[in-house]
């Protein structure tokens, strides 16, 4: 499976949780804390991001980036084991 | 926090627009705008056309708009930023121009504006974000809100006898002979927002050769007026507003 991750800026986020709902991996989740503004914000609770970005095209104040391992890295990896 | 130095290898694939600043949006929790403001932001760094675009701005809940995108634009009277773009144009028919306006501007207020800019095939994109209310002033009705729904100004729900019809603007446009394309889409699954993006890309392709009126209406939600979490504003878009308006091509290049 490909893995990914994504990176919140708290201080954005308005804790709206529409990127909780589009997560099909359920890797998001509302923390408790609150950020200088007074809204809760949303943090990666599950370490099974496949890096799909659907979060943070439904995000209204643009506050996520994603990251994905790169495709060609997996292909170099399985070599490598091949080798070994 | 799950920490990103785990996973080896990592490439980035998607940040916001470099077009949009990095002001904070004014809009409430969970509106539509600005998923909307956004990827006409990534549609600008996309071309590459950051310095060759201009927007008309509206009255409404997207009037600050302008502090968001990092490009030229103006400020238009309620109802007039059709007009206001078309002037634009006019002069400098070698810029990308577009209009951006809520229901209540484009299809109250503004339905004079809106009716002749189409008629007259002006060659600009006129984007409507409908969210069947007037979100900026209080969540009064508007001519777009549907049958029954609980406004400030229609309590009890909206009646025919009292208010007419919820009024399709973008059907009855579509029938004029200056639009060149007319879509209907929505933004609140990520689908819907790969879509929008493809169909503003289209509208400047098109802007470009010089084909006449591109027409988007975006269906969007407006939690606080409508008084719903924005979970639950997405639901009733879902199941109510996309009854009466349903998505997609409403009238495509022959
Ligand atoms: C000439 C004039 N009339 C009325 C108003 C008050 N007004 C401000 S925004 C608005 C309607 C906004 O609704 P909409 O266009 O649907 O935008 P939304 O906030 O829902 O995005 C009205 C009536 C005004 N600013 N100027
Ligand atoms: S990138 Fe996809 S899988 Fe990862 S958190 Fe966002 S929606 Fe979930
Ligand atoms: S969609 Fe954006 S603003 Fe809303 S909760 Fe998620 S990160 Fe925060
Ligand atoms: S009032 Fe409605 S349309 Fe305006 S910013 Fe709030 S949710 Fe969005
Ligand atoms: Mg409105």
């Amino acid at each position: 499976m490909i893995r990914g991750t994504i990176n919140i800026d708290t201080e954005i986020c308005k804790g709206c949780e529409l990127c909780i709902i589009a997560c099909p991996q359920k890797s998001i989740g509302l923390s408790n804390n609150i950020n200088s503004h007074g809204y809760k914000y949303v943090e990666l609770i599950l370490d099974n991001c496949t890096g799909c970005i659907n979060c943070a095209l439904v995000c209204p104040d643009s506050g996520i980036t994603v990251y994905r391992q790169s495709k060609n890295s997996l292909k170099k990896n399985k070599y490598l084991v091949a080798k070994l | 926090m799950i920490s990103e130095c785990e996973i080896e290898n990592l490439e980035l694939v998607y940040k916001k627009p470099k077009t949009l600043t990095e002001t904070p949006m004014h809009y409430c929790p969970g509106c539509g705008h600005g998923v909307i403001n956004k990827v006409l932001m990534e549609v600008i760094d996309e071309l590459n056309i950051q310095d060759k675009v201009v927007g008309a701005a509206p009255v409404g809940c997207s009037v600050f708009e302008y502090r968001y995108m990092d490009i030229d634009m103006i400020e238009s009277p309620h109802g007039r930023a059709s007009a206001v773009a078309t002037g634009v144009k006019r002069v400098n028919p070698d810029l990308y121009v577009f209009s951006y306006q809520g229901d209540g501007d484009l299809a109250a207020i503004g339905t004079s504006e809106t009716i002749h800019t189409v008629n007259r095939g002006e060659n600009i994109l006129m984007l409507f974000i409908n969210n069947a209310i007037y979100g900026m002033t209080g969540g009064q009705m508007a001519p777009t809100t549907l049958i029954g729904q609980k406004t400030s100004t229609s309590p009890y729900g909206r009646t025919v006898k009292n208010s007419g019809f919820p009024i399709n603007m973008t059907e009855l446009i579509s029938k004029l002979d200056g639009a060149y394309f007319v879509t209907r889409q929505a933004v609140h699954k990520p689908n819907g927002v790969r879509k929008l993006k493809k169909a503003i890309q289209k509208s400047f392709e098109h802007q470009k050769e010089n084909k006449g009126t591109c027409f988007i209406e975006v269906i969007s939600n407006c939690p606080a007026g409508w008084g719903m979490t924005p979970i639950k504003s997405n639901e009733w878009l879902e199941e109510n507003l996309i009854k009466m308006y349903p998505l997609g091509d409403i009238k495509v290049p022959k």
